[in-house]
């Protein structure tokens, strides 16, 4: 059995506590466990990380790039959802 | 992770219009992208020289750092003090821990490690021909870490604005890392250019060595760069090759005045009128010779690295037997000791 046949894991980083996990990047492992392990030789060498998650790429759902138009298209006109939009006269405050 | 050849498919499929015509409309957007400065990300078209430019330039990478642990490897055992041994196996750890990002970002554009490996093994791939030098004295691992390093690194940092994103993130790691790599060369160096007669000579001599192969470390001159204009055009490469190698010369003569190091080169001077350092010609043929394996190491290097790989064969095996086994019929993704994702998100909300 060679090296490809582990699976693919992407590797998700909390730098410190009161941050969200970031991609980090990704590796090969043959289970949880190891991808865990090797994840935390790979990536926190330095102390860049307080948690890891390690997902099986294999699991991730991904949006088309070619559908990113129209896939994101219905916020692109709805500049209502910004405070911006709206006009409010000057000197009222706490707005 | 859909293979490229997969998404090309199912894009001309969903678009409903013949290859060609779909094919010049990603064209069109891809050169777009490149033209804004956009990155262009592993799902994205690119055309076919593109993707193997950077498959050729990402797997070449990753090799240097791979097999580039060997030469300095070679004195962990004799390292004169118990900090200049953590220091080492530390800095041979990040090379592999490079090796390693760089191949995950080269199997991002449909190429998998297996085969990487089989082409470094077979010399389908290239490594850089730096690391088919040998590290004679213990003053070299500090002339690798101040030149060798000194100048991955000027051919590093413009790699960060590269165009393909998963390269352009390993590259940012990357550099944030050789920056020790660098710095402990140096204090290296520092510290036996300070020392006994001896000590000084020892480094004199290591920087007589490393020096020219170290400029040879950005390739040939532009006007005998096959792939070089290309690249620039697509934003892979940033910088010609004499301007980085310009650059490097110019950074390392203070700093050899600053170690009380001679750098081996005649020539060298300050010229006023270009605001740069002139240095002397650079020995091609020693470079092409080496680069056509001719070099010191080139055949100890790649029979190291291939016992290396078929000695290891029974740890990957035990591994995947062992995940085999706790695994099960499941599909590969067993609760461990340790949270799941999934729990430390709900634990979170």
């Amino acid at each position: 059995m060679s090296t490809t046949d582990w699976p693919l894991w992407e590797v998700f980083v909390r730098s410190r506590r009161g941050l969200s996990h970031t991609h980090a990047g990704s590796l090969h492992a043959p289970d949880a466990e190891l991808a865990l392990r090797n994840a935390r030789d790979l990536y926190t060498r330095r102390g860049e990380g307080v948690s890891i998650w390690v997902v099986p790429a294999a699991a991730i759902t991904a949006s088309s790039p070619d559908e990113k138009d129209p896939f994101f298209e219905p916020a692109a006109d709805k500049p209502y959802r910004h405070p911006t939009f709206y006009d409010i006269p000057e000197g009222v405050k706490h707005l | 992770m859909a293979t490229p050849a997969a998404q090309r498919t199912a894009r001309t499929e969903a678009d409903g219009t013949p290859d060609t015509v779909g094919t010049t409309a990603y064209q069109r957007a891809f050169d777009a992208a490149v033209a804004a400065d956009e990155r262009v990300e592993p799902r994205d078209w690119m055309p076919d020289a593109y993707r193997a430019t950077l498959v050729r330039q990402i797997a070449q990478h990753a090799h240097s750092e791979i097999i580039g642990m060997q030469p300095e490897a070679n004195w962990i055992t004799r390292a004169p003090s118990l900090r200049r041994k953590a220091i080492l196996m530390a800095k041979v750890q990040d090379e592999a821990g490079h090796g390693l990002y760089l191949y995950s970002a080269a199997e991002t554009l449909g190429t998998s490690r297996e085969e990487l490996l089989d082409k470094l093994h077979s010399g389908r791939q290239k490594y850089s021909s730096i690391f088919n030098y040998p590290t004679l004295t213990w003053a070299d691992v500090g002339a690798i870490g101040w030149l060798v390093d000194g100048a991955a690194i000027t051919n590093q940092v413009p790699l960060c604005r590269c165009s393909y994103g998963p390269y352009a993130r390993a590259m940012v790691r990357i550099c944030k890392e050789e920056s020790f790599h660098q710095r402990q060369g140096y204090e290296l160096l520092l510290a036996l250019s300070k020392g006994t007669t001896e000590q000084h000579a020892m480094a004199q001599d290591a920087v007589n060595r490393w020096w020219w192969p170290s400029l040879m470390m950005f390739g040939p001159p532009d006007d005998a760069s096959q792939h070089s204009a290309q690249s620039m055009e697509w934003k892979i490469k940033r910088h010609s090759n004499d301007e980085l190698r310009q650059r490097f010369v110019d950074i390392c003569v203070p700093q050899a005045e600053s170690l009380d190091l001679t750098l081996p080169d005649p020539d060298l001077r300050w010229n006023e009128e270009r605001g740069h350092y002139d240095f002397g010609p650079i020995d091609w043929t020693e470079f092409w010779e080496v680069l056509k394996g001719n070099g010191p190491c080139n055949e100890q290097r790649i029979t190291q690295r291939r016992r290396a790989h078929d000695e290891g064969a029974w740890v990957r095996e035990a591994a995947a037997a062992y995940a085999a086994k706790h695994t099960g019929h499941t599909d590969g993704t067993r609760t461990t000791g340790h949270q799941t994702a999934h729990e430390t998100e709900a634990e979170r909300a």
